[in-house]
């Protein structure tokens, strides 16, 4: 199933024009000792070199884009199919992760944006019919906290709790008309186009009026693309304000149990990395794919082919043949071990008769 | 997918007290009420399904999608830092995570302070905030034990009442965080069951005294 995930979203990338980056499976350990805290998970998986460097299994790919990619080179429009190494939260073991993501660095526009939102959302369509795009704007959420008196030593704990959706401990970060403010933004959710407005008129002397009117561009911009649906304006979407900036968005199937998608701008890591350009991106994780159902309908195969010594081997072979060109998957066996198919059936008389 | 909504209960005396809550919201299931042992428990009329489990797994079952909603202490939620909604506080189970020691125990600073804990997230985020050295102790139970043993200087643990403490010759030394139940939801389940959700949260929001 992820193999044909991978090929749709390949695809889907390069018809946006985005060119395939394949790098390396090592990188050297330096890079993550820096940017240890963008890092979704603590461990990375090192050894030494034969020179008598310190390697690293990649546990993100981000970081080894932006590293690899140079300063004032116009737009680059990349994207990637690698394996990461993390630590797994509940069993603390390193498990191999196979991710796919776009990265587009350079002077970013609010087209580049609105295209990254735009891709982020078809990703998901390709996923599942049931899926949503959760857009936030932390540039919005800034300054909205600057402004109910949420001071720079709180800002961290304060976009925690808007990450948790905890209005009750927000409550004790500013004063009942802050807080009245949070919670209505918080608790706005409906299609983009409505809550930019629902927005606006919120913020309307709290934030600055460019940002507004940049997060109101992208997301109607969003909002002509065959993927509206699946977008929603959701300000709980919160990331490490050290690294990104501005547009954050995370995205979700129905029946995986977090998100498969996570992305937005992360200037501040281009920043800290000594590039001056900008970047927006995100991934798609494969992993929690396993879990939603795949297409056979708890069957094994279409058809169960029972042969014996007694059938020729070569009108079998044609009748198998003829099966798999009709779109059947066929399992060809002398008994039925425990396979599960939708019908069972047998030669007889050269042809292929079912026979349950 | 699914229609009711999965709620996960703490097992024991505060997830009875919880179930009140949520019955009294509106969400009662009565077949929860019987003498049975079944581990799960729908009721069609208000669209719910519980079930009990341990209260360290709650976060667990929510987490990973299997339960929409659940109820967990604030203090597993500190230790395990699972990523979930924290949509309410319910002010029950409510007590304080605090370091307690013998009532004539003195921090000798130029010492490592040896800490017994079954909470060894929530003391190792607590003293490396006050850049103090510890060595950390993990129990399982009977943490009161360990400074009257010598095992360690001081215990991080929930106290209640101090009744406990009180007869062992301990007492609070500095409290942590206060701590109470919490409803807790599945950030991916959350966006698929908003409505059902929301509407859950107003009902016992309402119930708590609580705003939202």
């Amino acid at each position: 199933m992820n193999n044909d995930i991978t090929s749709a979203l390949n695809a889907l990338y390069d018809r946006y024009g985005y060119c395939r980056y394949k790098m390396s499976k090592f990188e050297e350990y330096d890079l993550y000792a820096k940017n240890k805290d963008f890092l979704i998970s603590d461990g990375v998986i090192t050894f030494t070199d034969r020179n008598g460097k310190l390697m690293a299994l990649k546990p993100d790919v981000t970081l080894s884009i932006v590293k690899n990619t140079c300063d004032g080179k116009g737009v680059q429009k990349l994207y990637y199919n690698e394996n990461v190494y993390r630590v797994s939260k509940s069993t603390k073991n390193f498990k191999e992760i196979m991710q796919v993501g776009l990265e587009c660095i350079g002077d970013i526009d609010e087209y580049c944006i609105a295209e990254a939102l735009t891709l982020a959302a078809a990703s998901l369509g390709a996923l599942s019919e049931n899926a949503v795009l959760c857009v936030s704007d932390l540039d919005i959420l800034s300054q909205t906290l600057e402004f109910i008196g949420v001071g720079e030593e709180k800002r961290r704990e304060a976009f925690g709790l808007i990450g948790e959706k905890n209005l009750h401990g927000l409550r004790s970060l500013t004063d009942e008309e802050g807080f009245e403010l949070i919670k209505k933004l918080l608790g706005i959710r409906c299609e983009a186009k409505k809550a930019v407005k629902e927005i606006e008129k919120l913020l309307c002397g709290a934030v600055a009026n460019e940002t507004l009117s940049k997060f109101s561009r992208v997301m109607n911009a969003v909002s002509v693309t065959g993927y509206a649906d699946k977008v929603t304006v959701d300000l709980s979407v919160v990331d490490d304000i050290h690294y990104y900036n501005g547009f954050v968005f995370k995205g979700y199937v129905e029946g995986a149990p977090a998100a498969v998608l996570s992305g937005g701008q992360y200037d501040r890591l281009m920043a800290k990395m000594k590039r001056s350009s900008e970047a927006i991106g995100f991934a798609v994780y494969l992993d929690l794919l396993d879990q939603l159902n795949g297409g056979k309908d708890g069957y094994d195969c279409d058809v169960l082919l029972l042969y014996s010594d007694e059938d020729d081997i070569g009108v079998l072979m044609k009748n198998v043949d003829l099966l798999v060109k009709e779109g059947y998957t066929v399992s060809v066996r002398r008994s039925k071990d425990n396979v599960r198919s939708k019908k069972t059936m047998k030669i007889c008389g050269g042809e292929v008769k079912t026979v349950e | 997918m699914n229609k009711y909504l999965n709620i996960a209960l703490p097992k024991g005396r505060l997830g009875e007290k919880i179930y009140d809550t949520f019955e009294k919201a509106g969400y009662g299931c009565p077949s929860i009420r019987e003498n049975s042992r079944k581990l799960i428990f729908e009721s069609e009329e208000t669209g719910v399904r519980y079930f009990w489990v341990k209260p360290s797994d709650v976060a667990i079952y929510v987490e990973r999608g299997a339960a929409d909603i659940g109820v967990a202490g604030k203090d597993i939620l500190l230790e395990y830092e699972p990523d979930v909604y924290e949509l309410l506080d319910l002010k029950e189970g409510v007590c304080r995570m605090a370091v307690a020691g013998k009532k004539d125990f003195r921090d000798d600073t130029g010492k490592t302070l040896r800490v017994a804990t079954k909470f060894t997230n929530i003391t190792e985020k607590y003293y490396l905030g006050k850049g103090r050295d510890i060595d950390v102790i993990k129990l399982n139970g009977s943490i009161e034990l360990a400074p009257v043993l010598g095992l360690s200087d001081v215990i991080v643990d929930i106290v209640e009442t101090g009744t406990t403490l009180r007869e062992n010759d301990l007492a609070v030394i500095e409290e942590i965080v206060p701590i109470s139940a919490r409803l807790i939801a599945n950030k991916a389940n959350y966006k698929f069951k908003s409505d059902e959700t929301d509407a859950l949260v107003r009902a016992l929001g309402k119930i708590v005294g609580e705003r939202t």
